[in-house]
């Protein structure tokens, strides 16, 4: 399949290295440290408003943090072999060290948080099931079947320490994988030491709308009302989070203008041709500012529950286009110019092909599939409300 | 099974036939080579390339580089007068088969060739998240392709654009400096086959090697030296226009 280049790029160059997975897994991961951040507003921070989502976003986390390795071992050319990262990690590579990061969130962090806060209900629902699942709940009780007052205070107690140790976790989960492009110096679109935090904020953005939409999907497919002081609440987050992430990026961009290096050029002929679409119409305009305007008048004027709820949804879909775009123009923009600053290649997306977009949309439903699977197992919503959970609340 | 004579006379010959293959699999000793007496270089001297593909030919044939993949290349530029930002450069197939006769009059026409400038603190081998790609003690960036990953985020940190992913290992590939030569006293099939010796090999470490009175005598740079990688490919006659 020929490529088509404009100018002249060195010949290894002309064909991507990094494909759309690529793009899909810092937008997975970024989910899951935004959810895993919102869950803890409640947690440590004591945001009472925000408790009907708080298990939700830990189960969200948690599914997809199960999925986000799945497109990094699809794009490997040896698979087999990426167990030799854990092995024999080189010690000098980001992504050596970001397999750590990402086991310890997986192992140390979540799944422990998850279960300290659903052992009770666990322990419950051991006991008043039958079959197959009574069989499973019993597994998940890792033999810890004492409910009693002080056990439950000491799982509280617990849960709250791992949550504590679980925001630096997340930062440092999300802050990392903008560390593996930040640090990459030969590639000037990349390289910035603002990349970290943006990806951080960019996480903690689409994290939050992505448990904002289910909460509020969830509450309409169990025909329970929403709960508007707590998706007030989440808004509110998102807002003031999507500012302090847009600001950032803006200062990136307005330091690149500014100091105009030799990459400048390039680049900026790059965002105004090819990456037009995706960076100024897509990120900027569509998945940025308007999402952050709906979300300001909301904030601004008293409208009322239904325009408010619409108005969450509206920006709630378009942060994740714009994080989503954002996570695109970084990972494949990076790759479309060359770094001898002298022309420009082309990403060509196989449809049916192994880093093509149908395994990219069966990757981004796969997490939809996981929490669904998750939320029967571990309903997180009290017991009146599911009718499958007696005496199940949450510990806390 | 019984191995009589007549079984025996049927199979030995065919023993003999495969023991070459078996050997071919693996790697000629070196018995008198000292790593520790060997810091492996390039010397690229611009004003003698004739931009004829020989060491792209050659590279080629010698390490079985897949069409369409270079360990080496050769780049033209045309610079017209000062604006040397905005150099004209082409690499038809990488310069495999010469070039064209240039288009654009005026101006200054000359050839670079190009290959994996062999950093002492090279990024590719700092990112590998398994350490497949290292540095070896002479000095040489390679790539062990029964341990690499095929991440390809080596490829995404070399400056140069020296690396990729050869399509039927599905592993990381760039030049050895045919290290399977070096080490047994020859040259690198690009050197050797460069009718104008603008391509030198070099060893730093030996006094006597010829390179140090070139660099002693000569204005040398390297590509890209903001980037710090320690690079040793040392080009005689650059001009600032190339990246």
């Amino acid at each position: 399949m020929q490529i088509p280049v404009q100018g002249f790029m060195y010949p290894n160059e002309v064909e991507l290295q990094w494909s759309v997975l690529i793009v899909l897994y810092p937008f997975l991961t970024g989910l899951v440290a935004g959810a895993f951040i919102l869950a803890s507003l409640e947690r440590v921070f004591r945001v009472e408003e925000v408790k009907p989502t708080y298990r939700l976003a830990l189960l969200t986390a948690l599914a997809f943090l199960l999925v986000a390795p799945l497109p990094l071992q699809l794009h490997l050319g040896h698979p087999e072999r990426s167990f030799e990262m854990y092995l024999t990690p080189h010690r000098s590579s980001a992504m050596a060290m970001f397999g750590f990061v990402y086991l310890w969130y997986l192992l140390a962090v979540l799944v422990l948080e998850i279960w300290l806060d659903y052992r009770r209900d666990i322990v419950v629902m051991a006991q008043s099931t039958t079959g197959w699942r009574r069989l499973l709940y019993h597994i998940l009780t890792l033999g810890s079947t004492n409910i009693s007052p002080r056990s439950l205070e000491i799982d509280e107690r617990a849960g709250w320490l791992i949550t504590v140790i679980g925001i630096p976790s997340a930062f440092l989960l999300h802050g990392y994988v903008g560390f593996i492009f930040g640090s990459v110096k030969a590639n000037p679109w990349w390289s910035s030491p603002l990349m970290p935090v943006v990806f951080l904020f960019s996480a903690m953005v689409s994290g939050i709308a992505v448990v904002m939409l289910l909460y509020m999907l969830s509450s309409s497919l169990r025909r329970e009302p929403i709960d508007m002081r707590c998706v007030d609440t989440v808004a509110k987050y998102l807002f003031y989070t999507f500012v302090i992430d847009f600001s950032l990026e803006m200062l990136d961009l307005v330091h690149r203008i500014y100091e105009a290096d030799e990459s400048f050029r390039s680049l900026d002929f790059m965002v105004h041709t090819r990456m037009y679409f995706s960076q100024v119409v897509l990120q900027i305009f569509i998945g940025t500012l308007l999402p952050i305007t709906l979300l300001g008048l909301t904030q601004v004027l008293k409208l009322s529950p239904v325009i408010r709820k619409q108005i969450y949804v509206l920006s709630g879909c378009l942060t994740l286009v714009g994080i989503f775009a954002m996570r695109w123009n970084v990972v494949i923009g990076g790759q479309l110019f060359s770094k001898s600053f002298l022309g420009y290649t082309t990403y060509k997306m196989g449809i049916v092909a192994r880093e093509g977009l149908l395994t990219a949309i069966v990757l981004s439903v796969l997490p939809l599939v996981f929490l669904w699977v998750l939320v029967k197992l571990l309903p997180p919503w009290p017991k009146q409300n599911s009718g499958a959970l007696p005496d199940a609340t949450p510990a806390h | 099974m019984n191995i009589t004579r007549r079984r025996m006379l049927v199979l030995l010959p065919a023993a003999a036939v495969a023991w070459k293959y078996v050997l071919a699999g693996t790697p000629e000793a070196s018995p008198n080579y000292d790593m520790a007496e060997h810091w492996w270089a390039m010397l690229i001297d611009i004003t003698k390339c004739i931009g004829c593909g020989s060491c792209v030919r050659g590279c080629q044939l010698e390490n079985h580089v897949p069409d369409g993949y270079f360990r080496t290349w050769v780049e033209r530029y045309h610079v017209e007068d000062w604006e040397m930002e905005y150099p004209k450069v082409d690499s038809p197939d990488g310069g495999k088969n010469g070039f064209p006769v240039a288009k654009e009059t005026g101006g200054k026409n000359f050839f670079v060739p190009k290959l994996c400038n062999h950093c002492a603190d090279s990024p590719c081998t700092q990112v590998c998240p398994v350490g497949a790609t290292f540095v070896t003690p002479d000095g040489v960036v390679l790539v062990d392709q029964k341990y690499c990953l095929g991440c390809r985020y080596c490829v995404q940190a070399c400056p140069y654009g020296c690396r990729f992913i050869n399509p039927t290992t599905l592993t990381a590939n760039k030049c050895t400096l045919c290290y399977h030569r070096i080490t047994k006293g020859l040259t690198t099939a690009c050197c050797e086959v460069c009718p104008t010796g603008a391509r030198q090999l070099a060893n730093l470490k030996d006094p006597k090697d010829p390179i140090h009175e070139f660099l002693r005598t000569h204005s040398v740079q390297v590509l890209k030296p903001h980037l710090a990688t320690g690079s040793k490919c040392f080009y005689y006659g650059l001009d600032g226009s190339v990246r």
